[in-house]
């Protein structure tokens, strides 16, 4: 078969379209868009007229894979890890409707927050909902992971979770494909009423899956992700997971080491195995990238029956990404002696791009607030979280997507004035309309600013959900008309869109104001 | 054969097309590659790298290990120096000498420039020159590809071929302008 250099995001959409998908769902968000990217661009998904367009945000992309499921097809739905909290309420609540057609939940998490505001462990949802969970830790799994994750999915009637990491993701490797699953016929559910969650449904349906907990365990057992290798030296075991395992392998591969050793990819976890590592050897050294779910639950509460090593006792760090200096030094190993970074090398933060209209909008702004003073101004998620950052200074707050607009309103609410909100288009179609409709309820004294660049710019020009119906949507959540106000953000207009500012903060009221001007790669995109 | 290479850079200068016409050539002559690389919010001028390693045998890490790297290939000589706790004793840093100034406290070029001489083995030029010579500085990057193409562990001759593949669709004048870069920034190298 084919061999293809894919990134791990990219091989997990060629092994979904390998394996019989109909529809990819999701919401852009670092380290997961290259996913949806590669589907997008990928001829056979055109051809087969897989549907791959962006949700409006990750809850909807997650009911809508619900929905295709429900007629029987394959799904797959993609987000970065804080988006799973948005899917939160579908994810948990699938886990007692089950699926029809195969779901597979990719969810890309970001230790060490290269590009996120957390960094929280997807596996702990995957716990909690009490769904199998697979980690992939190279390309190859994650393009072959797709097709044991939907017929698992479809053998047990639950979605199961892909977790992925940002080393994983965003790195490149070959990967040799399988052959190609045909999709599902299009098929109700044989229980009508599976997607029924009135309580009298839902109790049965979650006894159900709590009936299921010990088959997703005897599956992990047999899964060919969960590798025990024998070792002679049974001082210490090891149990490593995901991306844990190939830092392991990176100091194991021509050293003298003979620990056994416990690789994981699929969850719950393989009770069997573990009970063999943990009763052969004297200690265990647990290896995850993430946060210490597997060796909080070796340890118990009281951390008193079997000799653990891990994040918690910090023999790996309790945060932040592995990588093979800090696996070589839990495994006791001596570092070779390392340059130092010259002090004359300073720190290079990113920032907003030379003609970006977020640049010009945020020095209006600050020349508009300058008579209020500083700590006014909630933001949000995006490029423009970069006006943080001097030379200008211009926002407070960055929390969650749709923030912005709820926490001005909420400011507002305590007399707090000005109360300014920055938001981006796409985030606003993501999650910001719910807040600017209670703004409006509330008849907050709040001003909205939507900074249209007509994409989604962070993570890579992605289509935005309200492009060319931003004015309709603020009118018909009753925001009144001539406070709906649009300035081009550029150096000739500055004095005239300080002006339209200055008006609307001393309106007391709803206002929304969009300044508006294309994101500059947008046009290369589009000129290519 | 095993060769761990750290491409340096800032956002935007063409680190990530270094890395592809590397991937195309490890493809092209069977052998393995991990080449992990920075995508979000740095790629937002700030600093970027790409961790390219190629064997003929597994290579487990997508990352490399600290103190192991053969070669930082840097296309900017203060983005070549944060990455020195990777290289390897005798490893080899080669860096172009015009300096992206995006930052206010960026350090004295003559500091930089005595810093990358301290490496034992270390190559800084003006590659940006080279390229403008030759018609575009946007060739910079495969000026820098072309004066490390010694020591990566593929053929001169698969770099070209991977060259053309990578540059097919953006028409033969850009073809032959990274040619010409490659060939220019190889005679860097003595």
């Amino acid at each position: 078969m084919d061999k293809l250099l894919l990134l791990g995001d990219e091989a997990v959409g060629q092994g979904a379209l390998d394996a019989g998908l109909s529809g990819a769902f999701g919401y852009p968000g670092t380290p997961s868009t290259e996913i949806i990217e590669y589907i997008q661009e990928n001829e056979d998904a055109m051809k087969r007229k897989i549907h791959f367009s962006w949700s409006a945000n990750e809850k909807t992309s997650m009911e809508e894979a619900m929905g295709l499921s429900y007629a029987g097809k394959r799904a797959l739905v993609t987000m970065k890890h804080v988006g799973l909290n948005v899917a939160a309420d579908a994810y948990v609540n699938s886990a007692i409707t089950g699926a029809n057609g195969g779901i597979i939940v990719a969810v890309a998490d970001d230790p060490s927050m290269h590009s996120s505001q957390n960094e929280q462990d997807s596996r702990f949802y995957g716990n909690f909902a009490q769904l199998p969970v697979m980690e992939p830790c190279d390309q190859q799994e994650a393009y072959d992971m797709p097709r044991e994750a939907f017929a698992l999915s479809e053998k047990y009637k639950v979605p199961v979770m892909l977790r992925l990491t940002t080393r994983l993701a965003h790195s490149r490797a070959g990967i040799i494909r399988k052959e190609v699953i045909p999709e599902n016929e299009m098929h109700r559910p044989d229980d009508p009423n599976q997607f029924m969650l009135l309580p009298a449904f839902a109790r049965e349906n979650y006894k159900d899956l709590l009936e299921k907990q010990s088959q997703f365990i005897a599956e992990s057992e047999e899964s060919k992700y969960n590798v025990f290798h024998n070792g002679d030296d049974k001082g210490m075991g090891i149990i490593a997971c995901g991306l844990g395992y190939n830092y392991l392998m990176e100091n194991v591969q021509g050293s003298d080491l003979d620990y056994p050793i416990l690789k994981i990819g699929q969850y719950p976890l393989p009770r069997k195995q573990i009970e063999k590592i943990t009763s052969e050897c004297d200690s265990v050294l647990v290896i995850e990238e993430g946060m210490p779910l597997l060796e909080e639950k070796l340890r118990g509460y009281l951390d008193n029956c079997l000799n653990v090593k891990g994040r918690l006792d910090g023999t790996l760090p309790r945060y932040g990404e592995l990588n093979p200096q800090i696996v070589a030094s839990a495994l006791g190993l001596s570092p070779k002696p390392v340059k130092d970074i010259p002090k004359t090398v300073k720190g290079r933060p990113p920032e907003l791009c030379k003609g970006c209209p977020h640049r010009d909008t945020f020095v209006t702004l600050n020349k508009a607030m300058e008579k209020y003073g500083k700590g006014h101004v909630f933001s949000d998620i995006g490029c423009y979280t970069l006006g943080f950052l001097p030379p200008f200074n211009a926002i407070n707050s960055c929390v969650c997507m749709g923030a912005s607009v709820s926490m001005a309103v909420g400011a507002a609410e305590a007399g707090f004035y000005p109360s300014v909100a920055v938001i981006g288009d796409s985030t606003f179609g993501h999650s910001g309309m719910t807040g600017l409709l209670d703004a409006v309820n509330k008849e907050s004294n709040v001003v909205i600013m939507i900074l249209d660049n007509n994409t989604v710019a962070m993570t890579g020009m992605q289509d935005s959900a309200v492009e060319g119906s931003i004015e309709k949507i603020c009118a018909g959540l009753g925001v009144e008309k001539e406070h709906i106000r649009v300035f081009k953000p550029l150096k000739p207009k500055h004095d005239e869109n300080v002006k339209i500012i200055e008006e609307e903060l001393e309106y007391s009221g709803v206002s929304v104001i969009i300044p508006r001007r294309e994101c500059i790669h947008l046009r290369r995109k589009r000129k290519k | 054969m095993k060769k761990d290479i750290i491409l340096a850079g800032v956002g935007g200068q063409g680190i990530l097309t270094i890395a592809t016409i590397l991937g195309d050539a490890v493809i092209k002559e069977d052998l393995n590659l991990k080449q992990a690389e920075v995508h979000g919010m740095s790629q937002r001028g700030g600093a970027v790298q790409s961790h390219v390693r190629i064997s003929d045998e597994k290579i487990h890490s997508d990352l490399i290990h600290h103190s192991t790297a053969d070669i930082i290939l840097s296309l900017e000589p203060m983005e070549s120096l944060r990455y020195l706790p990777y290289l390897k004793e005798d490893g080899w840093l080669i860096t172009n000498t015009q300096s992206f100034v995006n930052i206010p406290n960026y350090p004295q070029e003559a500091e930089l420039l005595e810093e990358i001489s301290k490496i034992k083995n270390s190559l800084a030029f003006d590659a940006v020159k080279i390229a403008k010579e030759l018609g575009s500085i946007k060739a910079t990057n495969i000026v820098m590809l072309g004066t490390t193409s010694k020591f990566i562990g593929l053929p001169y001759k698969t770099l070209k071929e991977s060259i053309k593949s990578v540059f097919a669709t953006k028409g033969d004048k850009i073809v032959k302008l990274n040619l010409n870069a490659l060939e220019a920034g190889k005679k860097q190298m003595k």
